[in-house]
């Protein structure tokens, strides 16, 4: 089921100057919500924002019945959501896409792989997997320290390993060099992040001949399936990210990997 | 409570507001978020013969007060429709109105005959002017020969409410408009997308993967308007309104400039539930005015 609602943001943080945590609540429990899913939100007050924006789920605090966004302030759209103040309404259409296609079983060895805000969705994937008894490891890729974001959250769920292109953190490099990809083994991956690391992952996985699944982010507009703009080429020909995805299991897309 | 009934020559509305083709899927995307059954009429995803793959990624780019699209007429064909979708949506409580595209007239009229033998399917809107598909589509638009002789091959396959679509990318839309009136159209709806362009100049390349689109959204509202008052003096068929709207306060403008009925597009992206508003708010505009029927406002300027 799919809503279109008014949330009230209930928190507005800002972790890093180029992102926004919104912490959004509504009167009533928040619907469900599966991990890997996304939301269309309206922008209002922005002149050359027309569409609505695409933004990953971050992580659904049940407990607080909140709905947390965590958002790359790129353009004018982002950059007016990141002024949203405490108490200010917010309208979302969601959720939408199908999220992660497995939440997990027992003592399964789960690899998560994010790159700059694609590690957004993968807290509350990690929950998930860790509330089903799956062992979740994440290994977050960034430019530099300071743009490594909720690493507190996401330690709570699993182990974290850290790359950094100017090795401020972590190891040196990109996340494909790390070297718990050559240390460890993982039943799956699963990866969100800009599209040539997401392609060296799933070199990577194909490589290794383990399941690997990429979090799209192709540029979309209805979020429903109706407008055909988000297509991605598949072995089932153009399908739409929004609808058939977000998340896709490597095989099924035409990458040259 | 207006009565804000209508009709399309003869095709029965309850009400004058109707989703885009392309803008709206096959309404069950909706269903979650709209009351399909509230709508006057749900205009289907274009449909042709032959399945077809579309263009390449990307095919959308956003603009000021709009958007380019350069989707290309992805679709499973009519037969898939006839066969899988046609059974999920002909039972709905509202007109179910499929957009038929083609290359050839040959290819328009075999695929609107399969959809004349759909019982619940009451209407087709012919598409002459899309302006992302290689062959056909828009080259048929936008001469008065072209328009007159696909309308004719159709006329001759299909036996129920034929409305034709319009591009507004022609030197006089009312000239076409004439021609497909004389061919046999019951009526015209306009105008489908103005055709543009836009450029990334970082990357130095065009931000549509075929370099031009079609232009939809508030943007190309006053060319649309002005295009509907153009073509309603011109024929004598019943006209659908369409371009850019995004509230009833913009159908009404349609519905002054001699539209019969509306269709909103984009404006389903921003808010898709913003066709049955729409519909609702053409009433209480009218309530408010003191009108007694929609009737009253078709037309008037």
């Amino acid at each position: 089921m799919k809503y279109l609602k008014d949330l009230t943001v209930k928190a507005v943080e800002h972790p890093h100057k180029k992102y926004v945590l919104l912490k959004l609540t509504d009167h009533e429990p928040l619907p469900e919500m599966a991990p890997g899913q996304f939301v269309e939100v309206k922008v209002e007050g922005s002149e050359r924002t027309f569409l609505r924006r695409p933004i990953s789920i971050n992580y659904v605090d049940r407990e607080n019945n909140e709905l947390w966004l965590l958002i790359q302030t790129v353009g004018d759209g982002t950059r007016k959501l990141a002024t949203l103040k405490e108490g200010d309404k917010l309208n979302l259409l969601f959720p939408l896409g199908n999220g992660f296609s497995d939440v997990g079983k027992e003592g399964e060895e789960v690899l998560l792989i994010g790159g700059g805000v694609g590690v957004a969705p993968l807290l509350e994937y990690g929950k998930w997997l860790k509330e089903r008894g799956a062992k979740p490891t994440f290994l977050l890729g960034a430019r530099s320290k300071a743009d490594l974001l909720e690493l507190e959250l996401f330690r709570q769920f699993g182990e974290v390993f850290i790359t950094t292109e100017d090795g401020s953190e972590g190891e040196k490099g990109f996340v494909t060099q790390h070297s718990v990809l050559s240390n460890r083994s993982f039943d799956r991956i699963s990866v969100c992040g800009p599209k040539p690391m997401m392609v060296a992952v799933a070199k990577y996985a194909k490589k290794n001949n383990v399941k690997c699944e990429v979090s799209l982010e192709n540029m979309m507009a209805c979020g429903l399936g109706a407008c055909l703009c988000c297509v991605e080429k598949t072995v089932k020909g153009n399908v739409c990210v929004c609808k058939e995805g977000p998340v896709f299991d490597v095989n099924l897309l035409s990458w040259d990997i | 409570m207006a009565d804000i009934r209508t009709n399309i020559a003869g095709l029965a509305m309850k009400n004058p507001v109707m989703t885009a083709s392309g803008t709206f899927g096959y309404g069950m995307e909706f269903a979650d978020v709209v009351n399909l059954e509230e709508i006057g009429g749900i205009i289907v995803k274009g449909t042709t013969l032959h399945p077809r793959e579309g263009n390449d990624y990307p095919r959308m780019a956003e603009t000021a007060s709009g958007m380019l699209n350069c989707v290309g007429l992805q679709n499973k064909g009519v037969d898939y429709f006839c066969q899988n979708i046609y059974p999920e949506i002909k039972d709905l409580k509202t007109n179910v109105i499929v957009n038929v595209s083609g290359s050839s007239p040959e290819d328009y009229a075999e695929c609107a005959r399969r959809i004349d033998e759909l019982e619940n399917i009451l209407a087709i809107e012919l598409n002459i002017s899309c302006p992302n598909v290689k062959q056909g589509g828009m080259a048929f638009g936008v001469t008065c020969e072209g328009a007159r002789t696909v309308v004719e091959a159709v006329r001759k396959a299909y036996h129920k409410t034929l409305i034709v679509k319009l591009s507004p990318n022609v030197t006089s839309i009312a000239d076409i408009a004439k021609a497909v009136e004389d061919a046999g159209a019951d009526a015209v709806s306009l105008i489908n997308t103005l055709m543009g362009m836009a450029i990334d100049i970082e990357r130095r390349r065009p931000k549509l993967s075929i370099s031009t689109g079609g232009l939809s959204g508030p943007a190309v509202k006053p060319v649309a308007v002005r295009c509907v008052w153009q073509v309603a003096k011109a024929v004598k068929i019943p006209v659908v309104g369409l371009g850019g709207i995004m509230n009833a306060e913009d159908a009404i403008e349609f519905l002054m400039a001699g539209a019969s009925a509306i269709e909103i597009g984009t404006a389903n992206f921003i808010d898709p539930s913003v066709s049955e508003k729409v519909a609702q708010g053409v009433n209480d505009w009218l309530d408010k005015h003191g009108c007694k029927s929609v009737k009253e406002i078709i037309g008037v300027i």
